[in-house]
């Protein structure tokens, strides 16, 4: 097995007796000692710290429409103005998702692309690939830190620590800053749910951001199986879990993230998939119990099967069991009664609309 | 007497009845626990197959029979309260009573300082 990486935060996790585990090549802290349902509770009700430092970024230097950039993702980079950013995703020529990514318009000839960690290396030839051979595309990953703050109380304490301007800066736009010394991208985006920032700075610096940000008690760390709970609740797709290169876009209930008045590459598989009809696509569910259905449990609909779980969880906000999953085409709609089933284990479920959480501070 | 199973049961005999849960090291193992499905009151299970099952956080597991028996009764509170497995593994998070059919299984299980060796070479 290829050796597991390690984010410049490793030692602080080891210090508060994280449990470490792989995820898409890198050690991560899954949780801190008081564990996953504190961790999710803090995030949902004050601040949590979440080390993201394993995720790819890419900078992209040239004019967006000569160089190729246009074309690469589901979305126009050209039509993001700058200070903003856009997710969206990178396809295959057959409409799969290569993976699913958020791109920051840092200049008129500058955009930055966040990907996820196990994809990065192979998005990047990707990329690269379809680009002109005149621009600067630059793997960053390694120099990039970033920590992301999420919870309703991370505004104040952020523009506490850092400055009025980061309590102005509005959901899905960012700045461009200086933090300890350095340059710094401070974005409201993230992945939990809740108000809450992705901050990016030289990766160098993340220990020092990590432990300034920690000094205001109102702040605990979190793992990555609170984040998973919090982006479950969401109703947020996970790569590798509800997509991958097997799924596209309509059939993961994305579709509103593809922009079909441009040229991309996968857009014909997709057109041709919208002309025929989708046999399949995402349905989101509740459990009438507290069990949880996991990835790869099987989805029933009256005796027959219809699909399989690509996630789930128990949710602390809900108190019940909640998944999402792709299904037959004539079992997502809401209100269906569904049983999820692997070896003895068996669930009643029905399909609901999302988010599962509908009391999040995301767009406070 | 406690006795201890390699899948980390712990089994309480008092005279003819069995108290069955889980040690605290798979309570900690497990992480935070979501749910308990307890066993039917009357079911009759062999030493070793599935009584019941937990769901943590991270993984479902089933919780095998210490020894072989009939249930006698079940911890309903762990119902509204599943965390109590976490807070107290080896007490108040009892899962299931069950009358032994054969005491003699015991001698396939741990005592506490086999068990407390038997985790050390985990």
């Amino acid at each position: 097995m290829e050796d597991l990486q390690e984010t410049p935060l490793a030692g602080r996790h080891r210090d508060r007796k994280a449990l470490m585990a792989p995820f898409g090549g890198w050690n991560m802290p899954i949780q801190y000692e008081e564990g996953i349902l504190a961790e999710h509770r803090w995030c949902r009700e004050k601040a949590a710290l979440f080390d993201i430092c394993h995720m790819g970024e890419f900078l992209y230097r040239g004019d967006i429409a000569a160089g190729g950039l246009e074309d690469v993702f589901t979305f126009s980079v050209a039509s993001v103005p700058e200070g903003r950013s856009r997710y969206g995703f990178l396809l295959n020529d057959r409409g799969g998702i290569i993976d699913d990514l958020i791109v920051f318009r840092l200049g008129r000839d500058e955009a930055m692309i966040v990907v996820n960690a196990a994809t990065a290396k192979n998005d990047f030839s990707v990329i690269r690939s379809r680009l002109k051979s005149g621009v600067e595309f630059e793997d960053v990953s390694a120099a990039t830190g970033k920590l992301d703050p999420q919870g309703p109380l991370s505004r104040e304490v952020l523009s506490g620590l850092f400055g009025k301007g980061i309590a102005a800066i509005p959901y899905f736009r960012f700045v461009t800053t200086e933090i300890l010394g350095s340059r710094a991208i401070v974005s409201r985006t993230g992945y939990t749910g809740e108000l809450g920032y992705e901050i990016f700075l030289p990766a160098g610096k993340t220990p020092e951001l990590w432990d300034r940000i920690l000094s205001d008690p109102r702040v605990k760390p979190a793992g990555l199986g609170a984040r998973d709970l919090l982006r479950l609740e969401m109703g947020y797709s996970l790569y590798g879990s509800d997509i991958d290169e097997t799924v596209t876009p309509l059939e993961a209930g994305l579709a509103s993230f593809v922009d079909f008045k441009k040229g991309f590459v996968g857009k014909e598989a997709l057109l041709a998939q919208r002309a025929e009809g989708l046999k399949r696509s995402k349905a989101a569910f509740r459990v009438d119990s507290r069990r949880s259905p996991r990835h790869g449990y099987g989805i029933w609909k009256d005796d027959r099967r219809v699909g399989t779980v690509t996630s789930g969880c128990f949710s602390p906000m809900l108190g019940c069991g909640i998944g999402l999953g792709l299904v037959d085409a004539d079992a997502c709609a809401q209100g269906t009664t569904l049983a999820l089933r692997h070896e003895n284990v068996s669930m009643q479920a029905t399909v609901c609309d999302l988010p599962f959480y509908k009391g999040g501070s995301v767009r406070g | 007497m406690t006795y201890y199973t390699k899948e980390h049961e712990w089994v309480r005999i008092d005279g003819d009845v069995a108290m069955v849960g889980i040690t605290a090291y798979a309570a900690q193992h497990l992480g935070d626990v979501t749910f308990v499905e307890l066993p039917a009151i009357g079911k009759t299970v062999k030493q070793f197959e599935a009584l019941c099952a937990i769901e943590s956080v991270k993984a479902a597991s089933d919780i095998y029979a210490p020894v072989s028996g009939t249930v006698l009764s079940v911890n309903d509170e762990l119902n509204g309260r599943p965390e109590l497995v976490n807070e107290s593994p080896e007490d108040a998070a009892w899962m299931a009573t069950l009358k032994p059919a054969d005491l003699a299984e015991t001698s396939k299980l741990m005592d506490r300082a086999q068990y407390d060796e038997y985790q050390k070479g985990l």
